[in-house]
């Protein structure tokens, strides 16, 4: 067997699984938003489903809003998790602690993750005894709102408590392997703490951080049961108002469901590619 | 390395502190309602204990055992097929160059980076048709698309410390092929197929919206349970399902504590998680 028959046929089980389940649903759900589906008699696509969607003023907030959610969470969680991970590759009392609950709240669901944020965080939650204990607030509705929110605080404060492990521990493995000798040449030629950090590891630790973070974004854009927990009815986050629509009991809301999936589709990977080159400039000014 | 000014050392041990603290803070009100009996507000603990909804969660009658056993299930074949799958794949991206590799490895990462709920509308379409919506089946199937990614990149990454020289040595002393891979390429990927299995089983453990677009909420999976118990406000029995759904991934993390800390490439799959 030549070296090329047996590529093709180590790679066609996981091309045939990823291309028919995962292509085939991105194109039926292009297909089924310009209503073209031929199975059932439909044959003249059109623009409706987009129409309807770009027309209806709910989509362009759940859009502002789902951005961000997505970008300040990424950030705030990437900032974090470079601060944590310089931290953790020090010596000190609870270095070993935190790595292990950095390990242990990467295999939490995100649904436990928005449930326990909830609890904390609710106008009857834990933060809002405290503060009634110390006689900050008398009953719950004092208490500022930081779930269902329109900022979206609380899916905001999961996305952190939940990602900053998930990029704190690629950066703390990317440290590991660079060492820290060139910030040792860096100091020893007169650079301050700050200067040895900013133009020698960040650098270095960039790329990790960079694609980390990407996945981060992608994430936060994408997902669903985290804004269904936790977020507000209105206006909600695009994946929250896409499944909304297709779950309709009116089945013609479908193909604008279908729409706002494609859009949802396009506009990751448009953000995504505006991100990483955005960034890499930002690093090199 | 000179020693740091009593300043920073003190920040460094505040941020240590704070960090530790919010790392397990929401777990904390999970546990101790799964044990209250009324914990009205602003009472900073229940008013009392009680094993309610932990009788409750564990009886035969609740659904939650059945829904434990069911969550294992899907998640136990998803892993099995995305080890089929994803070792041979994995074997070809590792071992080879070849032309058209990285379209090949955008296909298979495609998934990783775009949202679940952008193909999952499509795919329900298409499951209505092949009548594999509302099943088990369907279920597992949709759950390759997050699980074997994962799976073919670390099998990826086993396969390129791997040296093929072995297997020659040993078909030309006469193994056979299956021979060959049972004593010679088996043992060698072994440490790749349990860590990127039980990662995988893990990302099928915490699939939410997957399960609940194609199993039509008729496959009822942990995940969907515990979100209808904290819609309907039953804390309690909340808190209780939600510490059962975190216990296989703290005993992953346990059986695996070695191979996840220096192994980025491993950990990167928990972003799906």
């Amino acid at each position: 067997m030549s070296d090329r028959t047996r590529i093709v046929l180590l790679l066609l089980p996981a091309l045939l699984v990823i291309g028919t389940l995962f292509f085939g649903g991105l194109i039926i759900g292009v297909m089924r938003s310009f209503n073209y589906m031929p199975v059932i008699g439909l044959t003249k696509p059109n623009l409706d489903a987009y129409r309807a969607v770009f027309a209806d003023p709910e989509f362009y907030w759940s859009f502002l809003l789902t951005f961000h959610i997505a970008f300040t969470s990424t950030v705030i969680s990437a900032v974090i998790a470079i601060a944590a991970a310089l931290l953790l590759r020090r010596t000190f009392f609870g270095r070993g602690l935190i790595n292990f609950l950095f390990q242990l709240n990467l295999t939490v669901p995100h649904l436990v993750g928005a449930i326990g944020i909830l609890y904390l965080f609710s106008q009857s939650g834990t933060f809002a005894r405290l503060a009634a204990e110390l006689n900050l607030i008398t009953k719950p509705a004092d208490f500022p709102a930081m779930v269902f929110d329109p900022y979206a605080i609380g899916i905001i404060l999961q996305y952190i408590w939940k990602e900053v492990p998930f990029i704190g521990v690629i950066v703390l493995a990317n440290m590991q392997s660079i060492g820290q000798d060139y910030e040792a040449v860096g100091r020893s030629l007169g650079a301050s703490r700050w200067q040895a950090f900013r133009y020698v590891l960040l650098p270095l630790i960039f790329p990790g951080v960079l694609s980390a973070s990407v996945m981060v974004f992608a994430f936060t854009f994408g997902a669903y049961e985290i804004p269904a927990v936790l977020g507000a009815n209105y206006p909600a986050t695009l994946p929250v108002l896409a499944y909304r629509s297709y779950t309709d009991v009116d089945l013609a809301a479908r193909p604008e469901a279908m729409a706002m999936a494609v859009v949802i589709a396009i506009l990751s990977a448009i953000m995504i590619a505006i991100y990483i080159r955005a960034t890499r400039r930002g690093i090199r000014g | 390395m000179q020693r740091e000014p009593l300043a920073i050392r003190s920040i460094q041990m505040i941020s240590g502190i704070v960090l530790i603290v919010w790392l397990v803070l929401p777990l904390i009100p999970l546990a101790i309602w799964s044990f209250a009996r009324g914990w009205r507000f602003p009472a900073l603990l229940p008013q009392a204990w009680s094993l309610t909804a932990w009788d409750y969660t564990l009886s035969d009658t609740a659904g939650v055992l059945d829904s434990l056993w069911l969550t294992i299930w899907i998640a136990v074949c998803a892993t099995v097929l995305s080890i089929l799958i994803g070792v041979p794949a994995g074997r070809a991206l590792g071992l080879y160059k070849f032309r058209g590799k990285g379209l090949v490895e955008l296909i298979i990462l495609a998934p990783v980076i775009v949202p679940g709920i952008a193909v999952a509308l499509g795919i329900h379409s298409v499951f209505i048709g092949m009548g594999l919506t509302n099943t088990v089946t369907g279920v597992v199937l949709v759950h390759l698309i997050p699980t074997l990614p994962y799976m073919t990149l670390v099998m990826a990454g086993i396969f390129a410390n791997y040296d093929p020289a072995f297997e020659q040595q040993a078909r030309s002393l006469g193994a056979s092929p299956l021979r060959t891979f049972w004593h010679v390429t088996l043992p060698a990927i072994m440490p790749g197929i349990i860590v990127g299995g039980l990662f995988a089983f893990l990302v099928s453990w915490s699939q939410y919206v997957l399960t609940l677009l194609i199993g039509g909420g008729r496959v009822v999976t942990l995940p969907l349970l515990l979100f209808n118990f904290v819609s309907s406000g039953r804390n309690d029995i909340t808190g209780a399902i939600a510490m059962i759904y975190i216990l296989p991934g703290i005993l992953i993390l346990i059986l695996t504590a070695k191979q996840l800390s220096g192994r980025s490439g491993a950990v990167g799959g928990f972003g799906r998680v």
